[in-house]
């Protein structure tokens, strides 16, 4: 019998650790499962992980890839990390996402045709206030009347997602687009195109923000009293009451900076890799930055690392789609068992596993 | 508003609410022994599979139920021993089920998109069937309907009524106390998060089975957030829980039928209406003191016994 | 010690890693006899009698109940031998109500009903006045002991055991109990009674073991012993009492008018049109059972609860809405009782933890940005300043024994140089060096010309170094009166005597 004994003190080594010994475990599950659909583990693991960084056909294309799908997924990580250190629960992210493409995109169709350069920060700002005002909705319900943020943001996606549809099949749609649903091709259009700022790398706008995002969460995070409070508040909450953290105020900034960043992802990526608003434009970055929080550990940094190896794992999986005929859901379905196996191993951080009789 | 026959709303509610009810009296004891189980949504879109997949390749539907209760509990397996035995945090968890639901059942669903499941008989009641209006509103259902009223007030029996259920509700009360006086708080906690997968299994298999009926990727679409809602709404009471799934399957259905009846609001708002509701309900519940509405004390807290 | 043993305890060892918990302890309890297990905070009374519970298993030794070997591997096992057991923090669920809560501690309840009836009976025989159909939540501390003691009467018990059962009554309700426990014994029943209060086992007990570190250190007859003997078995030395230069108090720096407050939650205690003050030099002693309205106080003086601005004041300045910054700038301070969780982060380090109160005060930011170097050298002082034993600043504050812990929290607050500083159980579950190492630090505060309100539910802590005493009672203050020459008597009544028992039906 494996009994679990606590640690004086969480052990630093395996708080490192654990993310690389989740990937591992992933792998090899994840291996069996590809092998139970029938291809190849190895060569499968190989795609998914090896080829799109080293292929000598298919990495010119896919590496650029590689920011342009972690830029997002940081960006709005970043955000959640926050909230999630600090117990408030923001999952509705992909809502938020969504509202501030809304919002910074109308704003510019609005302007369409003027060409202007502000314009393109316009739209921007404009974005980020749709992401913090749609998350503004789980957070005053909280603070005014103790509503679940968790349920209220989630269920509010739901609300974006027809929001969306509504917005692509009409009044965004494009005049000149022979009916077709979707908008004017933002991309394209030079006052509000988010090109890439190093041509090859995939940089843009977006990414260079989500770079600047895990910059200042780490300053917050280990020099300012505020990040202090913030960990302080999710790990004893009546400890930071105590401090003089005001929980209402944590929950509004929390949720605040969260929702602005989810924006933030969206308009960039409206006026850049997606090109304009469609009604699947959003491809779930905001649930898939959750698991990149988690398995960056909540850290700044670690989220950086988790945002690119989970856009490895986008563009493999579409490699893997494309050479291995590997299902797209054998590829989320992935996703979703590292996540699992890096709470399983979790564990180890917080508690010595020790072999013994328990009567 | 000429479209829509009242009595064949009523016979819809029924229909629409068994899903989200039989999630959400499942939830309903998970969050009474203590457990927050935010991976309802997963465990149905994956009893919304397995049951299909059953119930297709043996042809029978009460299989297909049974099979979705496996692998609705099978999901629940997961959170249980990742949360009561290596005491991850159960938000996290829970998210991270629904993550991996909704990818595993789009790879087990790919072969069945496009095919018809076997149909599900209607319960014979004989003469009931035949009154006017009620027979038509409540009886001659499914046989699952009935199922989901029963286990409505099967829990509130055991709950209220045995000492299984004074056990659940002692160890979500206060685990550390429940384990001073000897009751075994994680095999308690493991049964619960386990029944709770069966229910909400069974809810994503009437989904698939009858509501719809068909396999699509994501089709249970928040079904099983809203079932948390409810179990918020219910302010934990069984028959809460009834109450609210009824009057949340009384808006959807009542919102397709706008929709089919082409009334003039805008479709889009239509289809928001249900998440929106749910909304409010939840703002007008939860503005009430939180212990009189019957939440456990250690909801979502881990336990680890230290002696 | 007559007859045959009902239980036997034979070299009982339990390990924990970094602590040897109870170590080849042995003892005997005999029918009818209170036995008293006597020992410090930390000295494994508690480990051996959730041995002796079933709640953990020995790593050797052996035990026999009735002359039968006997080893427990659950509660139930011991519930079925004829072990009962009465929890210093009540094994009891707030939500349910008394029935329920006593049907959960029985191995075959009767059905509710019936058991309702069977617990009037019961707690009619015994005096133990109960409404089987209340909500635990809404019952005082020493009514919630009551429901305990009851489900244990109701199984019958050969054994009962009594973990520290008086730190929540009033003196009155002490003696109630007492006759109670006599008349269990006068019937048979052993009981084994862990306590550290001397003066209780004196009164009661008729034979005494006492642990020190895990060890048995002496066996002896509490009838033939002086409390000071049993206190230097104990400890293991002598100990020192704390002392003060008594000056006269001077101006008044904190005074409390008519303080209400709702309560925060269904089943916490509204403070009630709360009044005193405190001068410069003194010390405020507000005694009061467990679940009276100290969490409630110390919020209120603290800033974690805001009422109306006039209700406090702090040197003259309505200070009664602020929050806990900008009372900790203008010199009012406050300690906790809980220290993991609430004085202090479990997982944090103790740098981390002195910045959580200390951060304004001892400049321990620049612009909202944290100066750490600062903030440990200050965890430094703290740590030296007040012997507190750790690796280092560096170290988690749950890495910490409870007596080192609480020196570190209250260190914090008094290198601060506060004005005014509040604590709430400044020595709970702490050893005896540690205890006086604070109380002495209180003293020390107040002689420097700082004002100290502690809030304690240890009177006898509170006679040893109040000026003035006050007592808390479902919320209500009583008008303080000075301390020396209190009797027992007038603190119980000041207390509010036996909670709605006045006439005790004692047999």
């Amino acid at each position: 019998m494996i009994r679990l004994v606590p640690r004086a003190e969480p052990s630093t080594a395996w708080t490192i650790a654990t993310p690389i010994l989740a990937v591992l475990l992933t792998m090899i599950a994840g291996g069996l499962m590809f092998a139970a659909l029938g291809k190849d583990p190895f060569e499968s693991i190989r795609t998914i992980f090896w080829d799109p960084l080293f292929h000598p056909q298919f990495a010119g294309y896919s590496r650029p890839q590689l920011l342009v799908k972690a830029g997002p997924l940081i960006l709005i990580a970043i955000g959640l990390s926050l909230g999630f250190r600090a117990g408030v629960w923001n999952i509705g992210a992909e809502g938020q996402y969504i509202v501030g493409a809304l919002a910074g995109a109308g704003t510019a169709l609005a302007l369409y045709p003027l060409e202007a350069w502000w314009i393109f920060p316009l739209a921007v700002l404009i974005g980020a206030l749709g992401g913090w005002a749609w998350a503004m909705i789980p957070a005053l319900l909280k603070t005014r009347f103790r509503t679940n943020e968790i349920l209220v943001s989630l269920l509010l996606v739901y609300v974006a997602e027809a929001l969306l549809a509504s917005m692509s099949l009409g009044l965004m749609r494009n005049p000149e687009g022979g009916g077709f649903p979707g908008s004017r091709n933002l991309a394209r259009w030079e006052p509000t195109a988010n090109a890439e700022l190093i041509g090859g790398t995939g940089m843009h706008w977006g990414v260079l923000t989500a770079f600047l995002a895990v910059i200042a969460a780490y300053v917050l995070l280990t020099r300012h009293i505020r990040g202090f409070h913030l960990r302080l508040a999710g790990q004893s909450p009546r400890a930071a009451r105590f401090a003089g953290v005001e929980p209402n105020r944590l929950v509004i900034f929390c949720l605040g900076v969260s929702g602005a960043l989810a924006g933030l992802a969206g308009i960039f990526e409206v006026t850049g890799p997606a090109g304009q608003i469609s009604i699947d434009f959003n491809v779930g970055y905001g649930f898939t930055a959750i698991i990149v929080a988690f398995l960056g550990r909540l850290h700044p940094v670690g989220i950086l690392l988790a945002g690119l190896l989970m856009a490895l794992t986008y563009i493999g999986g579409e490699l893997a789609q494309l050479m291995l005929g590997l299902p797209a859901a054998a590829i989320q379905a992935f996703q979703g068992m590292l996540l699992f196996f890096l709470l399983a191993v979790d564990v180890l951080t917080n508690y010595r596993l020790r072999l013994g009789a328990v009567a | 508003m000429s479209g829509i026959d009242p009595i064949l709303l009523l016979a819809a509610l029924m229909v629409g609410s068994t899903p989200i009810l039989l999630a959400a009296i499942g939830e309903l004891v998970v969050e009474k022994s203590g457990v927050l189980n935010l991976g309802v949504e997963g465990m149905m879109i994956t009893g919304a599979i397995c049951g299909f997949a059953v119930a297709v390749e043996t042809g029978s539907p009460t299989l297909g139920f049974l099979g979705a209760a496996a692998g609705g509990a099978a999901l629940a397996l997961l959170f249980g021993v990742l949360t009561q035995f290596l005491l991850s945090n159960q938000v996290a968890t829970g998210l991270a089920l629904t993550l991996f639901g909704l990818g595993l059942s789009a790879l087990i669903g790919q072969a069945y998109i496009g095919v018809r499941p076997p149909p599900t008989p209607r319960v014979d009641l004989g003469p009931l069937t035949d009154l006017p209006v009620v027979g038509r509103v409540i009886f001659g259902h499914d046989f699952m309907v009935y199922v989901s009223l029963a286990l409505v007030v099967a829990v509130w029996w055991i709950l209220r009524r045995t000492r299984a259920g004074l056990i659940l509700r002692a160890v979500g009360e206060n685990h550390d106390a429940a384990h001073a006086l000897g009751y075994r708080v994680v095999l308690v906690r493991l049964a619960a998060i386990l029944f709770g997968g069966a229910c909400a299994g069974l809810g994503g298999a009437y989904l698939s089975l009858i509501r719809v009926p068909q396999w699509t990727e994501g089709m249970t679409a928040g079904a099983g957030w809203i079932a948390l809602a409810i179990v918020v709404f219910s302010g934990w009471r069984p028959f809460g829980v009834l109450v609210g799934a009824y009057l949340f399957g009384g808006v959807s259905v009542l919102q397709l039928n706008l929709q089919a009846a082409g009334v003039a609001v805008p479709v889009e708002l239509l289809s928001m209406s249900p998440y929106l509701i749910t909304i409010l309900v939840l703002v007008v519940m939860s503005s009430r003191s939180r212990t009189a509405l019957g939440a456990p004390a250690s909801l979502g807290k881990a336990f680890h016994a230290t002696t | 010690m007559t007859g045959a043993a009902l239980l036997s305890v034979e070299g009982v060892t339990k390990a924990y890693p970094g602590v040897v918990a109870n170590d080849d302890v042995s003892f005997s309890v005999a029918p009818g006899e209170v036995h008293a297990l006597l020992g410090e905070n930390g000295a494994g009374k508690s480990t051996l009698v959730k041995s002796i519970y079933g709640l953990v298993q020995p790593d050797s030794g052996r035990m026999t109940l009735h002359g039968q070997p006997y080893a427990p591997a659950t509660p139930h096992d011991a519930r079925r031998g004829g072990v009962a057991m009465v929890f210093q923090h009540f094994s009891l669920f707030e939500a349910l109500d008394v029935a329920e809560n006593v049907a959960l501690g029985m191995e075959n309840p009767p059905p509710l009903r019936q058991l309702a009836r069977r617990i009037a009976e019961v707690s009619q025989a015994y005096g133990l006045p109960l409404d089987p159909g209340r909500t635990v939540g809404h019952l005082s501390a020493g009514e919630r002991q009551r429901v305990e003691i009851v489900r244990c009467l109701l199984q019958n018990p050969r054994l009962l055991i009594m973990d520290e059962p008086t730190s929540v009554l009033t003196p009155q309700e002490v003696e109630i109990l007492f006759a109670t426990l006599r008349r269990l014994a006068a019937e048979g029943t052993a009981i084994l009674y862990i306590s550290h209060k001397l003066q209780e086992i004196l009164a009661l007990c008729d034979a005494a073991t006492i642990l020190r570190q895990g060890r048995v250190v002496a066996t002896c007859d509490p009838r033939e012993s002086t409390a000071r003997e049993l206190a230097e078995l104990m400890v293991g030395g002598t100990l020192q009492t704390p002392t003060r230069e008594t000056a006269e108090p001077g101006a008044v720096l904190l005074e409390v008018r008519s303080l209400s407050l709702a309560p925060a939650n269904a089943f916490g205690t509204a403070l009630r049109d709360v009044s005193f003050e405190v001068r410069r030099g003194e010390v405020l002693g507000i005694g009061g059972v467990a679940g009276n309205g100290q969490d409630e106080l110390l919020a209120a003086l603290s800033g974690e609860r805001r009422a109306s601005a006039e209700a406090i004041r702090l040197e003259g300045r309505a200070i009664g809405d602020a929050p806990p910054p900008e009372r900790r700038r203008l010199g009012l301070l406050a300690a906790p009782e809980e220290r993991l969780g609430h004085a202090a982060a479990p997982d944090m380090t103790l740098t981390e933890n002195a910045v959580l109160s200390a951060a304004a005060r001892m400049n321990l930011t620049r612009h909202g940005f944290l100066r750490w170097r600062a903030a440990r050298d200050y965890a430094g002082r703290i740590i030296s300043a007040f012997d507190v034993r750790t690796s280092g600043p560096g170290a988690a504050a749950r890495s910490l024994s409870g007596g080192n812990l609480q020196k570190f929290v209250i260190g914090r607050e008094v290198l601060q140089r506060p004005e005014v500083l509040v604590v709430n159980q400044p020595t709970w579950g702490v050893d005896a060096q540690a205890a006086a190492q604070v109380r002495q630090a209180l003293l020390d505060l107040a002689a420097q010309g700082a004002a100290i309100v502690v809030i304690s539910q240890d009177l006898d802590e509170l006679m040893e170094i109040a000026d003035r005493f006050a007592a808390l009672n479902e919320g209500r203050l009583s008008p303080p009166r000075p301390a020396r020459g209190l009797s027992v008597e007038e603190i119980g009544l000041m207390m509010g005597g036996a909670h709605d028992m006045e006439t005790a039906h004692v047999a």
